[in-house]
């Protein structure tokens, strides 16, 4: 493969384009509502019309709108159908075609679409994720070539600390600092790894990217694998993402098959080749430290930090551990410049970020905006407000280890520093939408709940804590509680934060302390109607010893 | 000058930390100087007095009677000691908890144990209903000092009573004033 | 040698380059509370109990694994620590059955220590009375799951002292288990030498001398230092 070769690929698919293309999500969400016979149908339809001369119905991956699928699409007229039946496949056919259809047409002018900047998600529902060629003719593979032949390590390294781009897995350490602390460690083994281990109840954006736009990852892995001088990558993806699993062996394959991953890339002396660690169901994985271990086929524990991994990683070599989003910006960077995309977002929050946003909210569904965006304008303007009958109370970014954005601050613009001065975080993109309906020491609960239960066991303020945590918002909970149990819930939460060994624990009290901060009301609500408003003794004192 | 009222209470617990108590032998005469034992298992006094200085309670919170008089002696007590590991802990009289709730455990001692008449003991008003979960003193009710031990050894009850009949508050560290067991 | 001078605790110490903050202070007699730490094997930095402050670092950092540099100033008994201390080791006591009244090793426990040493005198929080097994299957030796504090001392001497590596952790949170084997009764594990060294390293009476009675059993602490010295340093006398 040379780039002579590259391009006529993606001319060849050019050619063959079809006048109209309808596009069918056949991403997890689309396929849990029965896109799969919704696709066939297509198919069958455009075959009985004797249209395929002129019609091609293609599988894409998510088109956000998640909350309304299955979602088709009809290029190049812009039309987006939602909740669409298998049976109403014929009409969306005949709509094509001049005719009237009965399915439901959502406004592409809508918030929810008119606001995103598509990056991350720019392919996503718009090339097909099986087809290694759907990716070359938007350009796909363009990036490794031109890093491979038109910049040393440096430069490249040095594009992407130049556009700002921060981690995208929550912590939001600067991308650029991280590859070259990797490329400048001696040694011959190094290893490049992707985080795909996205455990965050609520948040789905990796999935979307892996099984919308498979070969954008592996684009970018090679790329950070040139960058830090690697030749072998991991994926390690949950097994609770089969799909996902399946498109990415599937664009393996196709990458080697084409040596775009493999020995002697676009014929240079770069070597690499992508294996995937399947994780085993373990929320601590998606922690670097234990990531590591489970790829080593140990347990899945977290060790102290430092030595980072940028150091010491995969069997003591230099690892570069990025999420999925972060790697899926690379390609762009580099493709229209790290200036450009330093452009985008805030001064020390640049690009965009994805969001899954779920929870009380009429649209749900995979949203892409730049950062500095306020809260207000996501949920409510793009994602409708709260559901029918009810109002929103609160915003939840970072999953278990964020916190809670009241609803009088929804002016917060979305950047790292904002989020983490409401002693929340951005993470890896959760945002849950909570209503009025919803007790928030109920909502603290469910997080801690599973904290307690991923908690993997190892330090004891983390394994411990997070139980006697979540037994005192069960008594607070179910009205048994005294002030004394919410004077050992404060003393406790901090405690667990700052002595537990990884991010796991140390993050876990943050959806406490943030409803504590924020509606701190409700907890006193239900200890002052505890014991049905018979003060037991022991509420009268708090214990201080 | 008025003498300290002293009240030593027995609930969940084998009465070892009273035994050790009376191992002062004869501190007590110099405690009986200083302290009216206004209620006691070693005393025959059937209701627990109103405005108690100091009460020494021994035992974890086993059954319906254990949890409604440590209500009584603490609404009825300025200073309330938790004595010995079965209140500081639960201790042994909590090694049932893990045999699951008061029918599990009353099952597993009348019924599959009882060799000879096995069945429920179910008098009503005499023999005091279980707890699910015996608990120790502080979790029922709040607690001023922790005088932990199995039991306490006497010159350690000795070492926390002296300062208090002082008006002050022993200092409760070190392995002689804190070992457990 | 390279030497890095320090201070822990407003004294000047000298310690050497590679050493952890623990073994500088140990060697200065600055005493560090500690519970996973076992001398000779690797640490891993679970119980939290070593936690110190150092200048210029948000976190606090685990003594046993962080490695001592020049100029470091280090506090080692902040009244936060202190607290946090305590909490860890009245955590532990809620998590298991620690019995003391009625365990072999009551009065040579390092956890009971531990207590004294943190000035617990009770647990602030709610005894979680787990249901957790006894495995008498070894000929020799019992394990009480009921005092196990997952420490994994066992687990690293079994594997980087003796190397037959008998012990490993399964589970995970509050569920997490020390098993022998493939989670075999311990008896039916044939990698089990019979040792001892486990039972030496156990810091509480989880691991134990089959036919020790309350309060009986005594341990030969000082066994596996003399193992490893013995190793490294090729001296071979007591």
């Amino acid at each position: 493969m040379d780039l002579k070769e590259l391009l006529t690929i993606a001319a060849k698919e050019e050619e063959e384009a079809k006048e109209i293309c309808i596009n069918c999500c056949t991403a997890a969400g689309c396929n849990a509502a029965n896109a799969v016979e919704l696709k066939k149908n297509l198919d069958k339809a455009v075959k009985a019309a004797g249209l395929d001369h002129k019609i091609e119905v293609q599988s894409v991956g998510c088109m956000g709108l998640c909350g309304r699928g299955p979602l088709v699409e009809i290029d190049p007229d812009n039309i987006l159908y939602e909740q669409v039946k298998p049976d109403q496949a014929a009409s969306i056919v005949d709509a094509v075609n001049g005719g009237e259809t009965t399915a439901i047409q959502f406004d592409m002018e809508h918030p929810f679409f008119a606001y995103q900047f598509p990056i991350v998600t720019e392919n996503s529902g718009r090339i097909d994720p099986e087809r290694i060629e759907s990716y070359i003719a938007v350009g796909g593979y363009q990036q490794l070539y031109k890093v491979l032949y038109e910049m040393t390590r440096f430069e490249l390294i040095n594009e992407i600390t130049v556009s700002g781009l921060r981690g995208r897995g929550g912590a939001g350490y600067p991308t650029g600092l991280k590859w070259g602390l990797s490329a400048k460690m001696p040694g011959n083994q190094k290893y490049v790894v992707c985080n795909a281990d996205e455990g965050d109840p609520g948040a789905f954006m990796d999935r979307s990217v892996l099984e919308s736009d498979p070969h954008r990852l592996i684009e970018a892995m090679a790329i950070a694998g040139y960058a830090v001088g690697a030749n072998h990558g991991y994926i390690y993806v949950r097994a609770e993402y089969p799909l996902a699993i399946k498109r990415l062996n599937k664009a393996i394959q196709q990458a080697k098959k084409y040596g775009l991953l493999g020995s002697q890339i676009f014929q240079s002396n770069f070597d690499f080749k992508v294996d995937i660690r399947i994780g085993a169901g373990a929320f601590v994985c998606g922690e670097e430290t234990a990531l590591i271990a489970s790829i080593e086929g140990k347990r899945g524990a977290p060790h102290p930090r430092p030595p980072y991994p940028s150091e010491v990683g995969i069997w003591g070599c230099p690892t570069v551990i990025n999420n999925v989003e972060t790697y899926a910006n690379i390609p762009v960077i580099l493709r229209e410049g790290g200036e450009w995309f330093a452009n985008i977002g805030t001064e020390k929050s640049t690009g965009t970020k994805v969001f899954a946003l779920t929870g009380k909210v009429k649209n749900s569904g995979l949203i892409e905006v730049p950062m500095g965006m306020t809260i207000r304008e996501i949920v409510e303007e793009m994602g409708g407000g709260a559901t029918v009958g009810s109002t929103i109370k609160a915003v939840q970014t970072g999953g278990p280890s964020g916190g809670c954005i009241p609803a009088s601050k929804l002016d917060t613009p979305v950047d790292y520093e904002s989020l983490q001065e409401l002693g929340t975080i951005m993470g890896s993109g959760g945002m849950i939408v909570v209503d009025s309906e919803t007790n928030m020491v109920d909502f603290a609960k469910f997080f801690m709940e599973f904290c307690r239960d991923e908690s993997c066991g190892k330090c004891i303020p983390c394994r411990a804590g997070t139980v006697q945590m979540y037994e005192i918002l069960q008594k607070i909970a179910e009205k048994r509680a005294t002030q004394a149990d919410l004077h050992i819930l404060e003393t406790l939460a901090p405690m667990v934060k700052e002595t537990s060994l990884c991010g796991l624990g140390q993050s876990a009290p943050n959806p406490v302390l943030s409803t504590l901060r924020f509606f701190r009301e409700e907890y006193l609500e239900l200890i002052e109607s505890s014991h049905n408003g018979k003060v037991p003794v022991s509420a009268e004192r708090i214990d201080k010893s | 000058m008025t003498k300290i009222k002293l009240a030593t209470v027995w609930l969940a617990g084998c009465s070892g930390c009273h035994m050790s108590f009376l191992d002062l032998d004869e501190w007590l005469f110099d405690l009986a100087e200083k302290v009216d034992v206004v209620y006691s298992p070693i005393a025959d006094v059937k209701e627990y007095p109103e405005g108690v200085d100091v009460c020494l309670v021994e035992g974890a919170i086993s059954n319906e009677e254990n949890l409604e008089f440590i209500h009584q002696v603490r609404e009825r007590t300025k200073f309330l000691i938790s004595f010995g590991d079965c209140a500081v802990t639960a201790n042994v009289p909590a090694m049932r908890n893990m045999l699951g709730k008061a029918d599990h455990v009353l099952r597993r001692a009348y019924l599959e144990l009882g060799e000879v008449t096995p069945q429920f003991p179910h008098e009503p008003g005499i023999v005091p209903e279980l707890i699910d979960r015996v608990t120790p003193v502080h979790e029922v009710v709040p607690v001023d000092l922790y005088l932990p031990g199995c039991p306490p050894p006497a010159e350690r009850i000795r070492a926390a009573i002296e300062p208090l009949l002082r008006g002050e508050k022993p200092v409760m560290e070190g392995r002689e004033m804190i070992k457990f067991g | 040698m390279a030497v890095k001078s320090i201070k822990i605790n407003g004294r000047m110490v000298s310690a050497r380059a590679g050493e952890s903050i623990l073994e500088a202070a140990e060697d200065a007699g600055i005493h560090i509370p500690r519970l996973c730490h076992v001398e000779g094997v690797s640490d891993v930095a679970a119980c939290r109990m070593c936690l110190v402050k150092v200048e210029g670092n948000n976190k606090f950092v685990p003594a046993c694994m962080t490695p001592v540099e020049e100029e470091m100033i280090v506090e080692t008994e902040t009244p936060k620590l202190q607290e946090y201390r305590r909490m860890i080791v009245e955590l532990l006591f809620a998590e298991g059955n620690h019995v003391c009244a009625v365990c072999v090793v009551n009065g040579n426990c390092q956890l009971q220590d531990l207590a004294i040493e943190v000035g617990m005198d009770h647990s602030r929080f709610e005894y979680r009375f787990p249901v957790r097994g006894v495995d008498l299957s070894h000929r020799l030796f019992g394990r009480d799951d009921n005092r196990c504090i997952l420490c994994t001392r066992c687990v690293r001497v079994c594997d980087e002292i003796e190397g037959a590596h008998v012990w490993d952790v399964a589970g995970r949170g509050s569920k997490s288990r020390i098993v022998s084997g493939l989670k075999e009764p311990w008896g039916k594990v044939d990698a089990c030498t019979e040792c001892g060294k486990c039972v030496e390293s156990c810091p509480t009476g989880a691991l134990f001398f089959k036919g020790s009675a309350v309060g009986e059993m005594e341990r030969d602490r000082d066994k596996l230092k003399f193992l490893i010295t013995a190793r490294q340093k090729k001296e071979w006398t007591r």
